[in-house]
């Protein structure tokens, strides 16, 4: 609720609190009315089109009969008087409802959304139920849109949702409405992908179905059949709630969970659909040990692997663990209380190390914060330094777009149109867009919403960006540009950012340029230092980066140049395959230094194939853990899947080496709150998780919170093909959730809600009732721990602008990486829909450099770096600029590249080409 | 009796080129609203004269120009005129595009100049071929004699006139979808507020006004308020064009004041009914109004007497049912009309309508039953005015409703006799 | 594929408005003229000179009447089926053009030598019934009318 002054209106006789900022219908949702509604939503505002959400109102207290009016469309002024339960406006609903089922096809028996269907609900809830209409109905074509989105548009309800998603807030061109009447159609203007990196979104965002999610499909599941966990995203550091849900320990799909601080009520497609990777043949399931010269595998059992471990370590001494940045907490602190602190090495790229090491320090001391997606949405100018948002965080490119819209909502303010009203908003607006300035050395599809865009290398960003802080702050370095357009430009940014009040700066390490990241943390210094609320925001590749981080660790690299100087006898790698992280070379040294080696990865991959002894370790969905994102986040995930085979979670594994290892007959931490007790107290910076999650032993009135819903069917007979008796259920100790459908799910703090659903409400939309408002915050306001303390007294002064220079020779260019929202993301890469939309790889080339080397689009080169060669496709790319490539980074059978960096191109002749 | 809108136009001839215009003194509110009077005065002139919109809707004029800001920093405006005539059985804005452009340009230069507007569009019909010719040419007139480019009659105002011919439908005779479809959109209307006088074409203040309504603004200029009063027969003041189409002896359009009877314009000017043929009811304004009958036939043809009948003078131009015609047949066709003009945007209409369309095409081929009046008589009541996005619902269920009642014996008896009546 | 002639027509167009997209419909309007109807291929073509995308331009092509996505005949026959035109028995004239071309409304002759659509209504309801055939307008139509104006059209 918005602190403004509330005023009193009067809803069937009864007075209520109401925000005159809001519209009527998200008031009444707020109060608790059941009000039924379809294009109406949180996210996109209102627009009037189903006329659903009827209600009456009354001019004053003698006005008998009333008005029918939408209240989506109904401002709350002082002394409004409506009837939610008035006749007239009850009929009148049920006649919407009649009205869109004259062409609504039977389909609930066959349809996906069936259990979960907003448009289900709506027709229970305003009571329609015998069909009158007796003749013919309308029917469509559907189109193929992709893998990942199915179409049916015989059930469309023609609510307008999901262009007003995918065009008007996604950004998104390629969906529109098409012919008129009752024969509006809502695809695309040919078969073909849907282009938008949200496009998954309309399975949420349609209230029928549609849109349904293909992925689900194809071990479709009922809503009621499936058993649910609180989650959290693992592809990227931006850390989106979601909800997973398997059914016949398979997970079955990946839906939004709200978070009104990080990514309301969406999530991006990688997110979406990057949780096949769990149900991947590629899983390691059960533990091996490779023994003898040809390295042969057993599989082997617990008691087995025990007993081989005693004897591991009564024998090694030496023994370092390699932890991981897209691990959990837990599992990382495990390792590192296994293996000593000086012998845990945190598993980051060399340059992942120093970057994320300087952003947190920074975040740590210099009394700036780094802004949630909500905060960057409120920005009011914003500059991108060095990082394709789209590709590496895609939710904060949709912030950033949210953002772009703010100058047209001040300018709708002074025109007193509501914020709500989306129509006359978009409308007013034109082209008018909050500042944003781009610097980035290729295309990037936010550039159409940017006042500026400058393409360059990461010195030449780098250089902008000291100039402008040293233009923001006389007390920053002094640092003029001799480009006289840039130096204007510089100048021009930096008027633009001190005159906002909420300036954000974005930039991130997966551009890997220490000097860019240097740059924007000294124009977020001369913002602060300023009285200004300015803030930084620096993307990190993975979904535990900040929080490996905070574990202070040396660095792979570290653990490289020690295996130079001494052999080890265990190398026990955690969830990491390290040939991402380091060059072949190295990295083959590091195995061949170490007598034995030891892996705990959930997908097969270079680095388990080197394993002599392979542990499988449980993915997100099936254990809990801590993560944190790249604001300093703590958000926690819980187990959807009960684990089997001999999938146990790392810091389990972790518990029973160090039993082992020390010699004791039981382990220290039993359970996951005894892990989580040990770490936050030897590590402070984590000591706020412990008091703020809740600990297994909480209860709802007694009652543990189900994961499944109350008709989760087929309990007593799931297992009937092994045994006649109903099995107990299993027993979660880890949580407050239970792997049942029985206790208690009222009022559940957010972060234990596994599954939205209330009386009324099966669809989606229930999500409502947990909100306080409607794209407000859940109620409890709890949305995860800021971990980093803004200091009182900022220790922090400006980093001193270094010319990097990289001499290249001729034929020399510059590499920069590439980053692809499907591909290089290592866990996603493996779900086998997804893994349909990656590409391959490739290398951008500006036109003229492809010119002069006689290559077109499409054509073979070799790429030569100091340590690495690779054969790869060309792509022209108008404007990158010439001397820079973009090579595509981390896809599926791509080596390691220590960009950026200088590297040879050489086009590929017939002879030469070996097809890689 | 005075008919200024009319006077010049000879039906079968070509319009007065501009020096004829000219000649009889066609420019000369323009020059007096230009070089005499500020803007202001101007729209004062005509909020005192109580011109109501000759559109359909009957909205003051001079009201709608007021609510248009004129501060200097209010930027570009546009004067749009809405020329898409598309309501069945109206043709009275052809006859005036083809019989006089001199005379529409004229009232749009004052309008603009009222407002302040630099740039003013005509949004033509597709179909409006001969218009379209005649306004080309008068414009491309107007602009070599001074009256329309930089610096009219040197009094410093500019004003560029544009022709935007449509590509058809119905639903870009509303305002804001006719703003929406000038911007190269989708003609779905708009939610109002803001009203298109702040917030129109391009996000710019806008007034949109029907040709009729533009015609009077020279006369109006040069002959003042109480000569425009006095022209009506009520207190609304001016003449409108009243057309009859149907079975009569003399179907067309007169110039007629305002405040004349049903039954004048019936059976005086349209020569009442042809021989054979029996008044049933009629559509005072367009297939979007309701039905008037026998004994409305005293009726004043004006907004609020028309109105307090129960129906709607809308367009003036109205469409006479005949004792040959079948009501349910005529219905079929006016809704039937209305269902695939819907945009779509909103359900009542866009599924309400086609329902309406395939009930009454089951009662007129004999298929009807005693249920299919009750949807009827709901879907009227549930696409009341407010319950759906614009007015394209309410207006179309309007003939149907006051059929219903008026008809509904006949509805009867093609359900009884399972079959059409007249169809024999 | 489309000619440097359309190209700079549509280009024309764009100059009177604040942005290239509000010309959208002229566009449409201006190929539809040249080559009669407006093919996918046309919409894409459209889309890359106005800088719009292909589901902007045809979401706009789709929605108005006299925007054709399918090919028409050499002769497009507007016949008005409104109200007036109906009163006035617009069905005979449709029963007759029917027969006599062996087409209905919405079809082709096979020689491509007539498309049939309804249009309604066409501002002449004191002359009904009425119809249009390209840009003529034609007016208090009979059977016999009919026939002289459709030797016309080749």
């Amino acid at each position: 609720m918005s602190l403004e002054i509330m005023i009193k209106i009067l809803i069937d006789g009864k007075y209520y609190d109401a925000d005159p900022t809001k519209n009527l219908l998200e008031s009444c949702l707020a109060l608790g009315f059941d009000i039924p509604h379809f294009c109406y939503h949180g996210a996109l505002g209102s627009v009037g089109a189903c006329r659903l959400c009827a209600v009456k109102k009354f001019r004053n207290t003698d006005d008998k009969n009333g008005k029918i009016v939408m209240s989506c469309m109904e401002p709350v002024t002082e002394g409004l008087i409506i009837s939610v339960e008035d006749n007239d406006v009850k009929e009148f609903r049920a006649a919407v409802i009649e009205g869109l089922m004259t062409n609504h096809p039977h389909d609930c028996p066959v349809c996906d959304e069936g259990g979960e269907c907003h448009l289900q609900d709506m027709t229970v809830m305003t009571g329609h139920n015998y069909r009158r209409f007796d003749f013919k109905k309308r029917t469509f074509q559907n189109q193929d849109l992709g893998p990942f989105i199915k179409h049916e548009m015989n059930r469309c309800i023609e609510c307008y949702r999901c262009v007003r998603f995918y065009r008007d807030y996604a950004g998104g061109k390629d969906l529109n409405v098409f012919s008129s009447r009752n024969t509006v159609y809502f695809g695309r203007h040919e078969d073909g992908i849907l282009e938008s990196e949200f496009s998954g979104n309309l399975v949420e965002i349609c209230p029928t179905g549609v849109f349904t999610d293909k992925t689900l499909m194809k071990h479709y599941t009922r809503k009621w059949d499936l058993s649910n966990a609180p989650s959290v995203c693992v592809h990227c550091s931006v850390g989106c709630n979601i909800i997973a849900s398997e059914r016949y320990d398979s997970l079955r799909r990946v839906m939004s969970r709200y978070n009104g601080d990080v990514n309301g009520y969406f999530i991006c497609d990688r997110g979406r659909f990057g949780y096949e990777f769990v149900n991947d043949e590629k899983r390691i399931r059960n533990v091996a040990i490779r023994s003898g010269e040809n390295k042969t595998v057993d599989a082997v059992n617990d008691e087995k692997l025990y007993a081989e471990l005693s004897k591991i370590f009564e024998t090694n001494k030496k023994i370092i663990g390699i932890g991981s940045p897209r691990a959990s907490l837990e599992s990382n602190f495990a390792l590192m209380s296994l293996v000593g602190k000086d012998n845990f090495y945190s598993g980051f790229s060399k340059r992942e190390h120093k970057l994320t090491g300087i952003v947190l320090e920074y975040l740590q001391k210099s009394g700036i914060s780094a802004p949630s997606l909500k905060q960057i949405e409120k920005a009011d100018a914003v500059f991108i330094l060095g990082e394709d948002l789209t590709n590496t965080a895609p939710m904060i490119a949709l912030a950033v777009r949210e953002a772009s819209r703010n100058s047209g909502k001040e300018m709708a303010s002074k025109l007193g149109i509501p914020l709500w009203n989306a129509g006359p908003v978009i409308q007013v607006t034109q082209d008018l867009k909050t500042p944003l300035f781009i610097a980035t050395p290729f295309n990037d599809s936010l550039d159409e919403l940017a006042e500026d865009t400058i393409r360059a290398t990461y010195n030449d960003i780098a250089d902008l960006g000291f100039a402008v802080a040293s233009c923001l702050n006389p007390e920053a370095p002094v640092w003029k540009l001799k480009n006289k357009d840039h130096q204007l430009l510089a100048e021009k940014i930096a008027f633009t950012l001190n005159n906002a009040k909420n300036p954000v700066i974005i930039s991130g390490i997966n551009c890997g340029d220490e000097n860019v990241i240097r740059a924007a943390c000294n124009i977020a210094t001369a913002l602060h230092s300023k009285e200004k609320k300015g803030m930084l925001c620096v993307a990190l590749p993975e979904c535990n980066s900040m929080g490996l981080a905070f574990m202070a660790a040396n660095s792979l690299d570290d653990a490289i140049d020690r295996t130079d100087k001494e052999k080890i006898d265990t190398l026990i790698i955690l969830e990491n395959d390290v040939y991402r992280r380091a060059n072949e070379d190295s990295i083959n040294h590091l195995f061949e230094q170490s007598k034995q080696v030891i892996v705990m990865d959930q997908l097969t991959n270079k680095t388990s194939l080197r394993a002599d002894i392979l542990i499988p370790a449980a993915s997100f969905a099936e254990s809990e853990g801590t993560l944190v994102n790249y604001e300093g986040r703590g958000q926690r995930y819980y187990k959807t899947i009960v684990n089997k085979d001999q999938v146990k979670e790392s810091w389990r594994w972790m518990a029973e080496f160090k039993r082992l290892k020390e010699n004791k007959l039981t382990v220290d931490w039993k359970k996951f709150d005894d892990i989580v007790s040990t770490m936050t107290s030897e590590i402070p910076s984590l000591r706020k998780l412990k008091e703020y999650f809740s600990d297994a032993d909480f209860r709802m009135m007694n009652e543990k919170i189900p994961r499944q819903p109350l008709r989760y069917s087929g309990r007593t007979s799931i297992h009937a093909n092994t045994a006649v008796s109903e099995k107990g259920i299993e027993q979660d100790i880890d949580s407050p959730l239970a792997f049942s459908m029985e206790g208690n799910s009222t009022l559940v703090r957010p972060s234990l809600v596994p599954f939205y659903w209330s009386p009324g409400w099966n669809s989606v939309q229930a999500v409502n009732k947990f909100l306080d408002e409607p794209n407000g915050t859940m109620k409890g306001d709890d949305t995860g721990i800021k971990l980093i303390e803004t200091p009182l007294i900022p220790s922090w002064t400006y980093f001193i602008p270094e010319k990097q220079a990289l001499d290249l020779l001729q034929g020399e260019f510059l590499i920069v990486p590439a980053f692809q929202i499907f591909g290089s993301e290592e866990l996603s890469s493996a779900a086998v829909t997804l893994s349909k939309r990656i590409p391959e790889p490739f290398i951008y080339l500006n036109p003229t450099d492809g010119k002069e080397l006689e290559i077109e689009t499409g054509e073979w080169i070799q790429l030569e770096t100091a340590t690495t060669k690779f054969q790869v496709k060309v792509q022209l790319e108008d404007q990158i600029k010439m001397g820079i490539a973009g090579i595509s980074v981390g896809l599926p059978g791509m080596p390691f590249f220590d960009v950026p960096g200088k590297g040879k191109i050489h086009k590929l002749t017939q002879n030469g080409f070996n097809g890689n | 009796m005075e008919r200024p809108l009319t006077q010049n136009i000879q039906q079968g001839l070509p319009p007065m080129n501009l020096k004829e215009f000219q000649k009889a003194g066609g420019y000369a509110g323009v020059v007096k609203a230009l070089k005499e009077l500020t803007p202001g005065e101007v729209t004062n002139l005509v909020k005192a004269s109580n011109l109501l919109g000759r559109g359909g809707a009957g909205f003051p004029t001079g009201t709608k120009w007021s609510l248009v800001p004129m501060d200097e920093k209010s930027g570009p405006k546009y004067l749009v005129c809405n020329a898409d005539e598309m309501e069945p059985g109206t043709f009275k804005d052809r006859y005036l595009l083809e019989g006089n452009p001199h005379q529409l340009i004229a009232g749009m230069i004052i309008a603009a100049y009222a407002i302040q507007s630099q740039t003013a569009f005509i949004f033509l019909r597709w179909a409006y071929k001969k218009a379209e010719a005649e306004l080309r040419k008068a414009i491309a007139e107007a602009y070599d004699a001074g009256l329309l480019g930089k610096n009219i009659l040197g009094t410093g105002f500019d004003l560029e006139m544009i022709v935007h011919s449509s590509a058809g439908r119905y639903i870009c005779g509303e305002e804001t979808a006719l703003l929406n479809s000038l911007e190269g959109k989708r003609a779905t209307p708009r939610t109002k507020p803001p009203f298109p006088a702040i917030s129109g074409l391009f996000g710019r203040p806008t007034v949109v006004n029907n040709v009729e309504t533009l015609c009077w603004l020279s006369h109006i200029v040069e002959n003042g308020t109480d000569w425009f009063k006095s022209l009506s027969l009520t207190e609304t003041g001016g003449t409108k064009l009243f057309g009859v189409s149907g079975k009569v002896k003399n179907p067309g359009l007169w110039e007629l004041p305002l405040g004349t009877t049903v039954r004048e314009i019936l059976e005086e000017h349209a020569g009442g009914m042809s021989d054979g043929y029996r008044f049933r009811g009629l559509l005072p304004g367009g297939a979007s109004t309701d039905f008037l009958i026998e004994k409305h036939l005293d009726v004043k043809m004006d907004f609020h007497t028309v109105a307090e009948a129960g129906s709607r003078m809308g367009t003036g131009t109205m469409i006479i049912m005949d004792d040959k015609t079948c009501p349910v047949a005529f219905l079929h066709n006016i809704e039937r009309f209305f269902a695939l003009e819907s945009c779509g945007f909103c359900t009542p209409c866009r599924e309400g309508l086609p329902w309406v369309v395939k009930v009454l095409e089951a009662i007129e081929s004999g298929k009807g039953r005693m249920e299919h009046l009750d949807i009827l008589r709901f879907q009227t009541k549930y696409m009341a005015p407010g319950n759906t996005f614009c007015a394209h619902a309410p207006g179309a269920v309007e003939p149907l409703q006051s059929g219903l009642n008026y008809f509904y014996d006949d509805f009867v008896s093609h359900i009884n006799q399972q079959k059409c009546p007249w169809k024999s | 594929m489309l000619s440097e002639e359309e190209k700079k027509e549509i280009l024309k167009e764009t100059t009177q408005y604040p942005y290239p997209s509000a010309a959208c419909i002229d566009a449409l309007k201006i190929v539809q003229h040249y080559r009669g109807w407006i093919s996918d291929d046309a919409v894409k073509e459209i889309a890359l000179i106005l800088n719009m995308s292909n589901e902007e331009v045809d979401g706009v092509a789709t929605f108005y009447s006299r925007i054709y996505r399918k090919p028409v005949g050499r002769n497009v026959i507007l016949l008005c089926d409104g109200v007036s035109c109906m009163i006035m028995g617009y069905e005979s004239i449709l029963e007759h053009i029917s027969k006599k071309l062996d087409i209905s409304f919405g079809q082709t002759t096979p020689d491509n030598r007539y498309t049939l659509l309804p249009i309604s209504c066409l501002g002449d309801c004191d002359h009904a019934p009425a119809m249009m055939i390209n840009n003529d307008h034609y007016n208090k139509l009979t059977m016999d009318r009919v026939d002289e104006i459709l030797e016309k059209y080749k």
